[in-house]
């Protein structure tokens, strides 16, 4: 179906291509998940099955690209808009029109089909996406999850042979992810396209894929699942639980790992009982004094209540995660913590109140990363970044610097912010705001585009922060980098507190929320960290 | 009735009726009628759409013109006849010969101030007119109904007008980020604290849109040979030189009558026949196009009826429509009638369909970022 011979991918104004001498061939009904590191050239993959690449990026593509058994050099999108149908990472930016209905009928506009046709295909598609009660609404008022869902839909009236989808769960919470990941397991198996996945967080589609690519080094290896993952640069936890147990062949599903657990536990359970004390409390109970203790905090906007009564208290040196689904207050929460505008309750950090503070001295209280943190930069390279930050923070040159240095080491002082990766970049977001000398730090969503490495990178920073006594607190979806991150866990829903405690205890008791290592070794186990700790 | 949105071309033109109507008068009455007939209806039959809740800025922007052009007369006075009511005596500020003929202050008649506040009350009128159009009509769907051979240009409009609230969603979001970082406190820095993120912003939005709107298809159709282009091309601008006449005609009382109606219908026939012939190559279909029915036709009707009206009214009663500046402004009772009609669609065509509320969950975001910009 998809058949890619020797293609070689060079962009302007670089001297080494993105890709080398690719040969990948994906048959029909097939699922490929694509995975690599940040940057490895996932995107440029993808772009090239429907010529995105390089008709839209510029650059040169040596050797063949086969759609169907027909090359598509030289062929334009639009051209294959009726073979190929790509949906882009933020589905909002994509939309043309502003129904739900419009927009699954447009591209079917475009080829020109006859109105009975796409009346037909429009409602056939509303019932295959399950979102025929959506119809009528206006896309800008849907969730992540629906919205994601609707940009899928708009490709598929078309009739595609293949759908390619980048990183279509990245901004969602974990039940919409599931949702749109089974949406699309099920066109596979019954409507018969190939399918082509980008995607960080592999744990998700890993049990449906039937191909896995990975793409490192400017080279592509494709192969089955269980042997390609053995040796893959980035893997799911769970797999990663396999090749510590020397597992053969490698679970790709928490079912199939879940069978073979009881050799594993019992390892474990052995080592465990052979030192005292279990997983959950190897830290040392070391009195830690509270920096931050919000009281019945209440946000709302007009009529509607965000944010109800929450009470939140947060030590030196202890990280707490927010969690709970998309519009759950979690991020109006942590406006309200640094100091925005709040309907009733109190904070109070070191016995000060942020909001009735000026910004300066609210920020040296509590910093916060916002959840788009390049909203915070502004000027064209990294050190005039950092020299703002330290002038504007009142403290004397190069402090800023030394945080980044801390926080990530290398980042060249003449580049660009937007030219960073997305790790580079939150770790600049944030030694600016750490300049300020916050005690507490909030981080909204940092995870967002972080592959693996990246997010192992961030907990590290974290820890390093909590080390240094600040108090941390992290609204995030990410249940694999929680259980890796925090040390406690608030879950919010509808604005209020539902339940709140050690992360062992919350996330293994919740559905939703388990982690892997979790829903296979059962609590407290939580993440590949502690059991390979345990085995040593 | 049940309820439906009528066809925005239906809405267009009733507004454009009003506003032509207004055009034709300088009767504050019955100027103040259309404004209050725009209003009431607007009122009745606007949706929660954002482009239905601008209507106040226009109504805002129409006060501002009245006050300006009643100001206009007081600041650059004279002009002023012997018979004229002096309202206001200022001293008059002597300018240098440059700028012979203009007189700054001096008196102030009620001749200037009426013919100020007229005049600006007709632009205002006009204003509010066209945002009460803008309030009713769904600007895509009307971008839908233009013929194929507009297509690209209303593609453009459309994502223009996506990309537009999103524009104002990043100012926002960027705003409430100042309070994160210390940022420079006036002059270029703010600026520039603001517009570089948001322009960095709005141009990888732009570029998705743009790759996105590629992979989908558009812009797929489109075969015509240089030969069609030409004559596509010759015909619309010709349709344009003709109509240009024909208005000017039209407008101008002292231009040959031959040249106004004959001229205006050429122009529309040459325009059909250009867009026929640009249509013709486009291979694309509609999806549920909006239909004209009955309510829409009364709708349309109900504006078109109204510029006639007043429009004839002047060669009944030159007075009922522009009337004297000495005294109260007389409004026969046929002509208020006229205006009137004007509402008809506020009772008898269908409701809109109700916008369907954000759950409140997703409301969340959007608020948070609304509230942070206040």
């Amino acid at each position: 179906m998809l058949e890619l011979r020797d293609v070689s991918v060079t962009y302007p104004e670089s001297v080494e291509p993105a890709l080398e001498h690719v040969d990948l061939t994906l048959a029909d009904g097939e699922l490929a998940l694509v995975c690599g590191r940040t940057g490895s050239g996932k995107s440029t993959l993808l772009g090239l099955f429907n010529s995105l690449v390089p008709h839209f990026t510029g650059g040169t593509l040596a050797g063949d690209v086969l759609v169907d058994g027909a090359s598509i050099l030289g062929v334009p999108p639009r051209e294959l808009a009726h073979l190929v149908g790509y949906v882009p990472q933020d589905p909002l930016s994509g939309f043309v029109s502003d129904i739900v209905e419009d927009e699954l009928a447009y591209g079917m506009e475009q080829l020109g089909l006859d109105p009975q046709t796409m009346r037909r295909r429009v409602e056939e598609t509303l019932d295959l996406l399950g979102i025929a009660d959506l119809r009528r609404r206006a896309l800008r008022t849907l969730s992540g999850g629906q919205q994601q869902r609707v940009a899928i839909g708009a490709v598929l009236t078309m009739h595609p042979r293949v759908l390619v989808l980048d990183e279509p769960t990245s901004a969602l919470d974990p039940t919409a992810a599931e949702d749109v990941l089974a949406t699309v397991a099920r066109l596979v198996d019954d409507v018969g396209l190939a399918v082509v996945v980008a995607e960080h967080r592999m744990e998700r589609v890993v049990p449906f894929a039937d191909r896995v690519v990975t793409v490192a080094d400017r080279r592509v290896a494709a192969g089955d699942p269980a042997t390609m993952l053995r040796t893959a640069p980035v893997a799911p936890p769970i797999v990663q639980l396999g090749r510590l147990a020397g597992w053969d062949p490698l679970p790709l599903s928490v079912r199939d790992a879940r069978r073979r657990r009881s050799d594993l536990l019992d390892r474990v359970a052995a080592r465990v009982e052979a030192r005292p004390g279990d997983p959950s409390d190897s830290r040392p109970p070391i009195p830690r004094p509270t920096i931050l203790r919000a009281e019945k905090v209440s946000v709302a906007y007009r009529s509607v209540s965000a944010v109800r009564e929450v009470d939140l208290t947060l030590r030196a040196g202890r990280v707490t995660a927010l969690m709970g689904r998309n519009g759950s207050g979690k991020s109006s929460l942590l406006w309200a913590l640094q100091g925005s505008t709040r309907r009733g309750g109190r904070v109070s950090v070191d016995g000060r109140d942020p909001s009735g503070l000026s910004a300066g001295e609210a920020r040296a209280l509590v910093g916060l990363v916002p959840q788009t943190a390049a909203d915070l930069l502004y000027l064209e390279t990294v050190a005039e970044e950092c020299a703002a930050a330290d002038s504007q923070a009142g403290v004397e040159p190069g402090v800023c610097r030394g945080l980044l240095d801390r926080l990530a080491p290398g980042v060249p002082d003449d580049r660009h912010p937007r030219d960073l990766s997305e790790g580079q970049r939150l770790a600049l977001v944030l030694a600016i705001v750490l300049t300020s000398g916050p005690r507490v730090v909030a981080l909204d969503e940092p995870t967002r585009g972080l592959d693996y490495a990246g997010k192992d990178a961030l907990a590290t920073i974290l820890h390093e922060l909590t080390a240094d006594g600040h108090a941390v607190v992290v609204a995030s979806h990410d249940v694999e980098f929680v259980a890796v991150v925090a040390d406690e866990v608030v879950v919010l829903a509808e604005g209020e507190v539902v339940s709140e405690g050690p992360v062992a205890k919350v996330l293994a008791e919740s559905p939703a929320f388990a982690p892997q290592v979790a829903k296979v070794l059962g609590p407290p186990w939580l993440t590949v960290a502690e059991v390979e700790a345990a085995l040593r | 009735m049940t309820a439906r949105d009528l066809h925005p071309g239906a809405w267009w033109l009733w507004a454009l009726g009003l506003a032509a109507a207004a055009s034709f008068t300088l009767n504050p009455v019955v100027l103040l009628l259309i404004c209050a007939v725009a209003s009431l209806v607007v009122m009745a039959r606007r949706t929660d759409a954002p482009w239905a809740l601008s209507f106040r800025f226009y109504v805002y922007f129409a006060v501002l013109v009245v006050v300006m052009r009643v100001l206009y007369r007081i600041v650059l006075g004279g002009g002023a006849s012997a018979t004229d009511v002096v309202l206001l005596r200022l001293p008059e500020i002597p300018l240098p010969e440059a700028a012979r003929g203009i007189t700054l202050l001096g008196d102030v008649t009620q001749q200037a101030l009426l013919g100020g506040f007229y005049d600006g009350l007709r632009l205002g009128t006009l204003i509010i007119c066209i945002g009460a159009a803008n309030a009713l009509a769904n600007p895509k769907r009307l971008l839908k109904s233009v013929p194929p051979a507009f297509y690209e240009i209303g593609t453009a409009v459309v994502v223009a007008l996506t990309l537009f609230p999103q524009l104002a969603e990043s100012v926002q979001r960027v705003n409430r980020a100042r309070r994160l970082r210390g940022s420079p406190r006036r002059g270029v820095g703010v600026l520039r604290r603001i517009a570089v993120p948001v322009l960095e912003d709005a141009l990888e939005r732009s570029l998705t849109l743009a790759a996105g709107m590629d992979a989908r298809g558009y812009g797929r159709a489109g075969s015509a040979t240089p030969a069609e282009r030409l004559r596509t091309g010759a015909l619309m601008i010709a349709a344009l030189c003709v109509m240009c006449v024909g208005v000017y005609a039209y407008l101008d009382g002292t231009a040959p009558r031959y040249l106004a109606v004959p001229a205006l219908v050429s122009a529309l026939v040459l325009a059909a026949v250009g867009l026929w012939s640009a249509g013709r190559r486009v291979q694309r279909t509609r999806y549920r196009p909006d239909r004209w029915r009955a309510a829409d036709l009364l709708t349309a009707a109900c504006g078109i009826a109204v510029a006639i009206g007043i429009d004839r009214a002047y060669d009944v009663d030159p007075y009922a429509v522009m009337p004297y500046l000495d005294r109260w402004p007389e409004v026969p009772w046929w002509v208020v009638l006229i205006a009137l009609v004007g509402v008809v669609p506020a009772l008898l065509t269908p409701p809109p369909v109700p916008d369907v509320p954000a759950p409140a969950d997703h409301r969340d975001d959007r608020e948070v970022s609304r509230a942070g910009a206040a």
